[in-house]
């Protein structure tokens, strides 16, 4: 490890604004779909991808790979627009988001090159997630996992059957990960079902839990080299984030948790995305 | 037949350390029921490869399919009230959806729970798993039928639901059928006595029902067919086709509600088919309660007088 450059830190930038074009593209061409959700963390899963995460897009199956995981299966366009980037399938096959006979299904599945587990119902991937590192343990592999969760995610009961068990397992391997935009389906987090403290939460169920702006590419890359530094623990990096980030009528907009943008928008998208 | 007893759960603790030392794959995960489900024989020999989750259904079922993305072959179980009971998503979405190698194990399904009551009865797990693609179900008849099938099944790639009973007489055991063995053929029904007047299609604890009523009609001149349909999905056409034609009358038996059971697939293929008259024996599409587990079994309509009755009912329905 050791710092990133400045020349890196562009790359991640060029990279996060191109993910963010991708995205919105892909939606409104698929006419369906989770803008808020995708556009909220891709600088924290840019960077995951283009700094930290060793896997190699040429051989999908390496078995000593990093394994990240999409727990929030509703962000697949943003993980679908960074595979692509990274040369695990054609950036074509985004055109066909959501459409019948599509490699790209609305919702992640094992067909998908890139992709570690099927996602779209809540609250599974940190279980998964601790069932990936303890077979890496086992097998004595070097293989970190790394799992997406949302954070009206953190309603789902498993979410914390899978917290305790982390801890009791010691899982230094494991890294979780919370997309903190605020806002669920229904409206705001801390209406609809609130959780703060949910940094204590962590912290009370045995994690080592560090808190970043998830736009501060020097805070994600301390974060994810920091928590390859902590023995006996998982480390969950709770990244604050703004739903529908990039895009002024989309941000703090829970209607765009679901909603993708029609053509006629993308002229005022672009406009924003320079 | 039917002299000797075994514990079903036994025979799945003793198949789990054999695999144990045959397969470096194998992990077993349990959900604070390790002792009971007899889970824990493989734990005290290879403690690294032996996960207790808790009560934890939903991360149990997560977990084990961590595992089996890593690369392992994960046993997983608990209570069949509990598993399927509580994670039919997890096993949906996960298990089934990235058709992993995940088998669930699971123990106390049926009435014979007994004493604990219609809350810890399952009668719906067959019904709830078979309708999942990719999944398959079995019940094994006995002790023997366990030990095979879980042997077997550790090298068929895949997700699985296997149900075992906590047992029918005191003690935990349940009377054997396979005495002079069994081996487990994937989706292959064991035909375990010919007949030409009716076919009795039986699975579980309910195959030695079947057995003990096939004799019973025999005394009175009544030739029935047994078959051991142990691999509910996927469910073997041929033989009951076969058989079908063979006997043109039939009787389902499961310790199960009659709806979406053994029973329930038997009569999708007759009737898709060859149909021929079928009379399912099976819990009446109701909650259990406490009780001994025979007294339960008599009260619920399960036993081979009742199965006798039904196979007289099916042959007078014959055209």
């Amino acid at each position: 490890m050791g710092m990133a450059t400045s020349q890196e830190i562009t790359k991640l930038q060029d990279i996060a604004r191109n993910t963010r074009k991708v995205i919105l593209e892909t939606l409104a061409e698929a006419g369906s779909g989770h803008p808020g959700g995708s556009l909220s963390a891709v600088e924290l899963l840019v960077t995951l991808y283009f700094y930290k995460l060793r896997h190699d897009p040429k051989n999908p199956k390496w078995p000593d790979r990093d394994r990240f995981i999409l727990s929030k299966g509703h962000g697949a366009p943003l993980l679908y627009s960074i595979l692509a980037q990274a040369g695990y399938f054609p950036m074509s096959e985004l055109k066909s988001l959501r459409k019948l006979g599509a490699l790209l299904q609305g919702h992640p599945d094992m067909d998908i090159p890139g992709i570690e587990m099927p996602a779209g119902s809540e609250g599974i991937g940190l279980s998964v997630g601790v069932g990936q590192a303890l077979a890496a343990r086992l097998d004595g592999r070097p293989t970190r996992t790394y799992v997406l969760m949302g954070d009206g995610e953190q309603g789902e009961g498993e979410v914390w059957e899978a917290a305790m068990s982390a801890s009791k397992f010691k899982l230094d391997n494991l890294v979780g990960m919370i997309d903190r935009n605020g806002i669920q389906q229904d409206g705001l987090t801390e209406q609809i079902m609130p959780l703060e403290p949910l940094a204590a939460k962590w912290r009370a169920f045995n994690w080592n839990v560090i808190e970043v702006d998830g736009y501060d590419y020097l805070q994600l890359i301390e974060a994810f080299d920091t928590a390859e530094m902590v023995k006996n623990r998982p480390t969950m990096i709770i990244a604050h984030t703004v739903k529908g980030k990039g895009i002024s009528f989309m941000e703090w907009s829970p209607t765009y948790h679901g909603t993708a943008p029609t053509k006629e928008k993308m002229e005022d998208i672009y406009k924003e995305l320079k | 037949m039917l002299e000797k007893m075994g514990a079903m759960r036994n025979a799945y603790g003793e198949a789990l350390v054999e695999l144990g030392a045959s397969n470096a794959r194998v992990v077993v995960l349990g959900a604070d029921t390790t002792e009971s489900m007899k889970s824990g024989m493989f734990g005290a020999k290879y403690p690294d490869r032996f996960f207790n989750l808790g009560i934890a259904e939903q991360n149990l079922v997560g977990v084990a399919a961590g595992l089996a993305f890593g690369g392992k072959v994960s046993f997983a179980g608990t209570y069949a009230i509990f598993v399927p009971g509580k994670c039919v998503d997890q096993v949906r979405n996960m298990l089934c959806y990235a058709d992993l190698d995940v088998k669930l194990v699971c123990s106390h399904a049926g009435l014979t729970v007994g004493p604990d009551g219609g809350s810890h009865e399952q009668v719906e797990d067959i019904a709830l798993m078979r309708c999942v693609p990719h999944m398959r179900v079995v019940v094994p008849a006995d002790a023997v039928a366990v030990k095979s099938i879980i042997k077997a099944i550790a090298d068929i790639p895949g997700p699985f639901y296997v149900r075992i009973t906590r047992g029918v007489i005191k003690g935990s055991n349940t009377p054997i059928v396979y005495e002079d063995g069994f081996e487990y053929k994937f989706g292959k029904a064991n035909v375990i006595r010919e007949g030409a007047d009716v076919a009795l299609f039986g699975c579980g604890i309910m195959l030695p029902e079947t057995v003990r009523a096939a004799e019973s009609l025999a005394a009175k001149g009544i030739q029935a067919s047994v078959i051991d349909i142990h691999t509910v999905k996927p469910i073997d056409q041929e033989t009951i086709i076969k058989y079908a034609k063979k006997c043109g009358a039939a009787v389902s038996a499961e310790e199960h509600n009659v709806m979406g059971g053994m029973g329930s697939a038997v009569a999708e293929v007759l009737t898709d088919q060859y149909p021929i008259p079928l009379k399912r024996v099976g819990v009446n599409d109701t909650f259990g309660e406490s009780g001994e587990a025979q007294e339960l079994l008599n009260k619920y309509g399960l036993t081979a007088a009742h199965i006798e009755e039904a196979a007289k009912q099916a042959i007078a329905m014959k055209r």
